[in-house]
């Protein structure tokens, strides 16, 4: 299995509201609101830092789910925001991406 | 040389200082910003108004909005405009029309608002009791229809599109000449916004609370904004954010008829 990164697409809003992530496209205002596990992935994607590690080390520590369920769940909610332009996804690190302080706060 | 007329048109407690050189024209701003026409006020910004033969084409023509080298181009079938926030000047090319300026200017302080933590909502807002109160939705869920109702001792800000400023840790709702279906100008005044309704017609009056992830996503499809540029998107999603924070948001569903404001203010 290839080694993924994930990051943030630059074009986005997104803002930690109320316990939960919202994310809006810039380009075409699609919208999202984020479960806690999307959420911490989401957090964790800073373009560097291997998917298989953020699932190991945030989704399956901060979360009472099996590493095959956690992978699987993952792969799909990276897809999606993927089709939509919203992150990144790179078989080789992507360079740029940052947390916004809104997320961070 | 030619004779320059000159209006200030104050929305907002924002004074925009207008130049023509067609006093008819002026005249014709004076009716239509009748109430938000300060003459005394210090401008924030200057426009030179170049009017031209009426363009062939069609006024609803998409509004194209970009920013370049630090100067705003604003281009649409009846206009164009171009405006430096940072020289505090602009120009309009622009027929003898209030439609056309009347689009400019609602572009344009939305460029400003979004700088400065506001906003333009498609809603209806009026006064009661000291505290404003918004009522957005899509067309037909009720914004002209909530207004007729309003009893007598309820300002009316407008029903069509409301002035959002942030002030302080809150938000004040100004009145705006900006009309809807009422055909009726708003009163020049603001206050403190005590809560945002998101309108619904049903069988009986209620007030329900809203999710903050529905509230944020009604706002945002309310809000006038007209450009893609990344920068001033991100400020808008983060001042609608800041306004779910502050302000509560809730779903309004009326009958319709007048008892709805008794649970209003």
């Amino acid at each position: 299995m290839s080694v993924k990164y994930i990051a943030k697409s630059s074009a986005i809003a997104s803002r930690l509201l109320g316990g939960e992530m919202m994310v809006m496209s810039s380009a075409d205002s699609t919208f999202f609101t984020l479960n806690p596990v999307a959420t911490v992935v989401w957090q964790a994607a800073d373009g560097v830092t291997p998917l298989s590690d953020i699932v190991a080390d945030h989704v399956c520590a901060e979360f009472e789910v099996d590493a095959e369920t956690a992978h699987r769940d993952v792969e799909r909610f990276v897809e999606e925001l993927s089709q939509h332009g919203i992150l990144l996804v790179s078989e080789t690190p992507i360079a740029g991406s940052a947390t916004s302080p809104t997320e961070a706060a | 040389m030619n004779p320059s007329y000159q209006i200030t048109v104050e929305i907002g407690g924002m004074p925009i200082l207008l130049h023509t050189q067609d006093d008819s024209f002026r005249q014709l701003l004076a009716r239509r910003y009748a109430g938000f026409v300060d003459s005394a006020a210090p401008p924030r910004f200057e426009f030179d108004i170049e009017l031209t033969t009426p363009s062939r084409k069609a006024p609803d023509e998409e509004v194209r909005v970009e920013i370049r080298q630090g100067t705003w181009w604003l281009r649409r079938g009846d206009f164009r405009a171009q405006w430096n926030p940072y020289a505090r000047r602009g120009r309009i090319r622009q027929s003898a029309n209030p439609y056309s300026i009347d689009s400019v200017l609602r572009i344009v302080h939305t460029l400003i608002l979004a700088q400065e933590g506001g906003f333009l909502l498609h809603s209806a807002g009026a006064i009661r009791n000291g505290r404003a109160f918004l009522f957005s939705g899509v067309s037909g869920a009720g914004k002209t229809t909530i207004s007729r109702l309003a009893p007598p001792d309820v300002i009316l800000l407008t029903d069509e599109v409301s002035y959002i400023r942030r002030v302080d840790a809150g938000y004040r709702a100004c009145g705006t000449p900006f009309a809807g279906e009422l055909a009726r100008v708003g009163e020049n005044c603001s206050a403190p916004i005590g809560s945002l309704f998101f309108l619904a017609q049903g069988p009986e009056n209620k007030i329900e609370p809203m999710a903050n992830a529905e509230a944020v996503r009604r706002l945002m499809r309310n809000i006038l904004f007209f450009t893609e540029d990344v920068a001033l998107v991100d400020n808008v999603f983060q001042s609608a954010c800041e306004f779910v924070e502050r302000v509560p948001v809730q779903r309004l569903t009326f009958a319709p008829d007048s008892r709805v404001w008794q649970m209003i203010g």
